[in-house]
This record gives structure tokens, sequence and C-alpha cells, in this order.
């Protein structure tokens, strides 16, 4: 039996922290834990980046993905039940149909993906990685793309801040609905 | 060589989409099901990274198409953060169990 190499074993590894991240973004009860565990999964995933030799994406997907959606996501814990309260049981109907639709959507990915033929080039490892041409191609060919996307954020933010403000009228309403725990979602 | 070869880095993408169609669909709470998208777009990107470098492309094409998705989701989470605390403000809750009002 051949022993696996440093690469691969790094690679695992990086593996690893990803599905840990991800089953405990989804699997643990509090939102808190739930936004801390996607941080995780997310800076796995910038390590299989790394060994995708896309080095720019994963400086990326640890600055724009860990760094400012997650901690977004945390400020969520403002909406979140106080760890002290007990977390409300799952429905067991609804997990297991849940289990059973991704299983059946993970089975099926990964029929096709096995037995699909995929023109894999001979030498993955030719071609121009850098960022100069990244940054060439971007502003050069995919000029409309890159528009597109700044117009998309300029949108997005002034809508969230739209959405989220507070009717002129509206006064917020001083009652601690924490003591009622039917309202918190597990 | 595992991370020399192309299936390894899409059996990955698609149990992280797996996984993210899980949480949407089980979970009771907004910003779970937030989450739970983050994780889906997440198995998108590698998917595009894990084909421009293994098809005989222009490298940087894929790698476009994840820097579009990145920015797609930061808008998503900015706009979706910001639908979850007006339903909040109305309903003084985020489960979505609650939010029955368009029922007919």
């Amino acid at each position: 039996m051949q022993l696996p190499s440093i690469g691969d074993l790094v690679f695992l590894c990086f593996v690893a922290i990803t599905f840990l991240g991800a089953v405990m973004a989804v699997g643990l009860k509090n939102i808190f834990h739930n936004a801390l565990s996607l941080a995780l999964a997310l800076l796995g995933t910038a390590g299989i980046f790394v060994f995708l030799h896309s080095e720019f994406l994963a400086l990326m997907q640890v600055l724009i993905y860990a760094g400012a959606i997650s901690i977004a996501i945390i400020f969520a814990v403002m909406l979140s039940p106080p760890i002290s309260l007990k977390p409300k049981k799952r429905r067991l109907s609804k997990i297991l149909v849940s289990l059973c639709v991704s299983a059946l959507v993970f089975a099926s990915l990964a029929y096709v993906f096995i037995k699909t033929p995929w023109p894999v080039s001979p030498d993955p490892d030719a071609g121009d990685y850098s960022v100069v041409h990244l940054g060439e191609v971007l502003i050069a060919r995919y000029a409309f793309a890159f528009e597109l996307i700044s117009v998309v954020l300029l949108v997005a933010i002034l809508g969230a801040l739209v959405i989220a403000r507070e009717e002129p009228g509206e006064k917020a309403k001083q009652t601690f609905p924490e003591l009622e725990e039917e309202r918190w979602a597990p | 060589m595992i991370y020399n070869q192309l299936l390894p880095y899409l059996l990955v993408s698609g149990v992280l989409f797996s996984v993210g169609l899980y949480g949407i669909l089980e979970r009771r709470s907004l910003i779970g099901i937030l989450i739970a998208a983050e994780l889906v777009l997440n198995a998108a990107n590698v998917n595009f990274l894990a084909f421009g470098r293994f098809m005989d492309v222009d490298k940087a094409i894929g790698q476009i198409y994840s820097i579009f998705v990145i920015g797609l989701a930061a808008a998503e989470v900015a706009v979706g953060l910001s639908i979850v605390i007006a339903i909040y403000r109305k309903y003084r809750s985020i489960n979505i169990e609650k939010l029955v009002k368009l029922k007919g």
C-alpha cells in the first residue's frame, strides 16, 4: 500500500475542517455557534482554494467571507435565544425528510460526477494563474461582469439600509419577549 | 496524489451542497437558513475553481466566476439580514413558522 504524501495529508485536513464546520453550521442548535462554525467551514474552503492554485481567491475568501460575511451574521446574535435557555427539540420527522432529500441529491450528484468522462486537460498546472493575468482578463474581457457586480453591491447596500430602517412613526416596544420561550426557532 | 485529480474536489463540493440543502430544509430559523445558503454558494465556488483548474480553459475564467459569486453572496447577506431584522420588528420572532400573514 502506498503511503499518502504530505500534500494529500494537508488536503485531507482542509477537507475535514470544511466538513466539520459545515456539519456544525447546520447541526448545532444555537445560532451563534452556527455562525462561528460557518466561519470555520469557510476557512477550510480557503485552504482548498490554495490547492486549486487560486491564492487570490483564497485571500478574498478569508477577507470577505470569513471576515465580513460571518461577522455580519454574528450580529444576528442579537436575535438569538440566550445561551442559558434550553434549546428546543427539533422534530424528528422533519429531520428524517430533510436527510433523505439531501442524501438523494448527493447520491445523484456523486453518480454524475463519477460516471461522466470529464475532458480533463493532460497538464492542469500549465497556464497562467497569476493575479496579473486575472486582473487583465477581469478588466478587459469580463468588464461587464465587473461593472455589474459593482452596481449590484451599491443597490444591495442602499436596499439593506432602506429595509432595515425604522419607520418614522414606529416606536421601539419596551417589552421583554425573551421570557416567552416558544418564539425562538430551533 | 488525491489533490491532483478532479473527482475529489467535485465530491467535496457535492457534500457541501448537500449539507447546505439539508440546512435549508430543516432549519426553522431565518438566520439558520441564511447560513445554510452560504454553504451552497461555497460549494458552487469550489466547483467553478475545480473545473477552471482541470479543464483546458483560460485559468482566469473560473476565478472570475468565483469572484462574482463572492460579491453576490455579500450582497445577499446584506439584504437578507436587513429583511430578517425588519421581520423581527414586525413579528418579534425569526421562526419561519410564525410568518403566516400571506397564507390564504
